[in-house]
């Protein structure tokens, strides 16, 4: 043992010796070839969405040229498995990182540690708190997004008939800021043959959101709309309106994930609904870390904007958060695309 | 070291009612312990080399102390462990642990209490927890596994009630040192100083008293140990209330380094720390295990784990990197006895021969 222990404390020492010697010598390692790396981190790889988020990197790398883009993330999604990524990035001397993050807070340090070496932060889908980024990339706003299932739902109805909303619990708070704004959007003169009649809450449960929709058919038989803002809400309405052979008089809107929905937009139960593009979220993303670098911008003002290829001019709004536009709506024409990522 | 041997020698005694044959066994764990150690090193060794080669970054001083600030945290909670599974037990509620008292020490911060008061809150809560597992497993006599597992839920199940979807993200501006700071003048993180104070003064407890010999006893045999006069219970409370204490620090140092609480915080963890122990060399069944195999453990994984993430290979990969190394270390000292035994009876079975 003895023996063993002083073999070991001397290569120990050795590697260690070793390596501060050439401490020196890689601090120039960089500049070379010239290609800025950009890193995304991810919530947790093995993910359809993020995956077709870096799809759309790949677009702006592409596009951009000289873009060596990064895809990384931990296998769960844990704040500290990315700040253990993101620990390594620095050491790789990337030149820019976009993180959907897994804690608002717990990424903060460990990204100013990345901005203080001279690394462009952002983060983009799930938000890092604006002391830890340059600016946060939202796919939508609770605005935009309360105010376009009206519109959808109002264009599906000819603007007249009356709607229930079937949202997931009484507390989320998501759902919550989206049906304020479905209601300030209702008070357009525009909307006066529509009527509000109930906001009832499935709980993100199965049975629960396939229950309430059912009760809806029944306490209002001249229901003709509804919108749910909840992937699970949404799939269970699409169901109970069809077992309930209602398709095509009762029409449904919200935020529903493709994959799930597809049978029901096929079929016409549910003809449009909306959620994120993040093929297009990825895009923008990597094409914004792309101007900061190239621009060595460190950071930016509201009212500040940027030119980003396909996506066009998009501008920084309060708290540094650049918001893409309504979310994206799918149909008929584009489901068989989406389903097959997410 | 003396630990080793003193190890093996209540192994040797513990075996003395057997056979002869035991005796024999127990030489060949002491060969192997010996071995092993010397495996950890030669992996070591192979870590920095294949990093080295694969990624320009990775022989770095500054890159290299860096990367510790991501396995320090584990590495003082794989210390403490390791008394425990000597003794034969297992607490696999540490990460909930950290979590509980990392969501006090945020609700003392809320209330204006300052660094110290911090401090204090994180040792004391750790350490309460730690024992209320140790008292649950000695008093009512419950297999360590049953407890913690129940507290695994119990611990992070209350920081659940208590922030909700919430988290606590006010700390005083000192209070970020203990996480995120270097020992000032140098690039060495005060975590990883810290680190190996404490593995010092385990390897200390372990080796060099008759409170680790007993340890090494309880492991090997209980029922032995406990006719022979020793307070079982005592020893095990103290290793539970040691392991308590562990989480506490590690979740004060957590909490500095991410700047706030969340009750996910440290999530999976009791897994890493368990792997951390395993692979140093220490018999998950008790009884066998040395600080200087832990701590090579903790290097071996952490930098194996920086190589990768320096070459950006996928986190599921890494995973089964990791599980990979856990079963080398699991089956390789058993395959090593096997064989061992193997020759040493077909050698006997030779000398019998005319």
């Amino acid at each position: 043992m003895k023996k063993s222990a002083v073999v070991l404390m001397v290569l120990v020492t050795g590697l260690f010796a070793a390596s501060f010697a050439f401490a020196a010598g890689q601090q120039e390692g960089q500049a070379a070839g010239g290609k800025i790396k950009i890193a995304m981190v991810v919530k947790s790889l093995g993910n359809t969405f993020f995956d077709a988020a870096h799809q759309g990197g790949e677009q702006a790398a592409k596009e951009l040229g000289n873009v060596d883009l990064i895809y990384q993330g931990p296998s769960t999604p844990t704040p500290e498995g990315q700040i253990a990524l993101i620990d390594s990035l620095i050491a790789q001397r990337v030149n820019a990182i976009e993180i959907s993050a897994n804690d608002t807070d717990a990424l903060v340090p460990i990204a100013k540690k990345a901005m203080a070496a001279g690394i462009k932060v952002i983060s983009f889908d799930s938000g890092i708190a604006p002391d830890g980024r340059i600016l946060h990339l939202a796919a939508s706003n609770d605005e935009l997004i309360g105010r376009s299932e009206v519109q959808i739902i109002a264009k599906l109805l000819n603007y007249q008939g009356e709607i229930a909303i079937l949202s997931a619990t009484a507390q989320a708070t998501n759902q919550n800021t989206w049906i304020d704004y479905m209601k300030k959007e209702l008070q357009d003169p525009k909307y006066a043959n529509m009527k509000l009649d109930a906001v009832v809450y499935g709980d993100d449960l199965a049975d629960k959101s396939y229950r309430e929709a059912t009760g809806l058919f029944k306490s209002y038989p001249n229901l003709k709309g509804i919108i749910s803002p909840t992937t699970v809400g949404i799939m269970y309405t699409a169901k109970a309106i069809e077992d309930a052979g209602l398709a095509g008089k009762i029409q449904l809107t919200g935020l529903g994930l493709p994959s799930q929905m597809k049978q029901y937009i096929t079929d016409g139960t549910c003809q449009e609904m909306e959620l994120w593009n993040p093929i297009d979220l990825g895009y923008t993303a990597t094409y914004i870390s792309y101007l900061l670098v190239k621009g060595n911008v460190t950071s930016v003002s509201p009212g500040q904007s940027f030119t980003v290829g396909k996506m066009g001019s998009l501008t920084v709004g309060d708290n540094n958060v650049v918001v893409m536009g309504k979310p994206f709506v799918f149909d008929k024409s584009n489901i068989d695309k989406f389903a097959s990522i997410y | 070291m003396t630990g080793q041997k003193s190890g093996t020698e209540t192994s040797a005694r513990a075996g003395t009612s057997r056979d002869g044959a035991s005796r024999t066994r127990a030489h060949s764990l002491r060969n192997l312990a010996t071995q092993w150690e010397m495996l950890l090193v030669y992996l070591l060794v192979a870590v920095f080399l294949v990093n080295s080669f694969i990624s320009p970054y990775f022989l770095n001083a500054p890159n290299l102390l860096d990367s510790t600030f991501n396995f320090m945290e584990k590495a003082i909670m794989a210390l403490p462990m390791m008394l425990v599974i000597i003794c034969g037990d297992i607490d696999i509620s540490v990460a909930s642990n950290l979590a509980l008292t990392s969501v006090f020490m945020g609700m003392a911060s809320a209330a204006g209490a300052h660094t110290p008061v911090l401090i204090l809150v994180g040792l004391v809560v750790g350490s309460a927890l730690g024992w209320f597992n140790g008292m649950l497993i000695t008093r009512f006599a419950i297999p360590s596994i049953a407890v913690t597992i129940g507290t695994l839920s119990l611990y992070r199940g209350i920081a659940s009630v208590i922030l909700g979807d919430g988290a606590y993200t006010v700390y005083p501006r000192s209070f970020a040192y203990f996480g995120q700071g270097y020992i000032p003048g140098t690039h060495v993180p005060f975590e990883l100083v810290l680190f190996a104070v404490l593995a010092a003064g385990t390897g200390f407890l372990l080796h060099k008293t008759s409170f680790g010999r007993r340890v090494y006893a309880i492991g090997n045999n209980q029922t032995t140990t406990r006719f022979s006069g020793v307070n079982v219970d005592r020893y095990r409370l103290i290793a539970f209330t040691l392991n308590g204490l562990a989480a506490g620090i590690a979740s004060i140092l957590l909490t500095s380094r991410v700047g706030s609480t969340r009750p996910n915080i440290a999530t999976g963890w009791e897994l890493d720390v368990i792997t951390t122990v395993v692979l140093g060399g220490v018999a998950i069944t008790g009884g066998r295990g040395k600080i200087w195999g832990v701590a090579l453990g903790v290097f071996l994984l952490g930098f194996l784990q920086f190589g990768m993430g320096l070459v950006n290979i996928p986190g599921q990969v890494m995973n089964i990197a990791d599980g990979f190394i856990l079963i080398i270390a699991i089956m390789a000292p058993e395959l090593i006895r096997r064989g061992r035994a193997k020759a040493s009876l077909s050698a006997r079975r030779a000398a019998k021969a005319p």
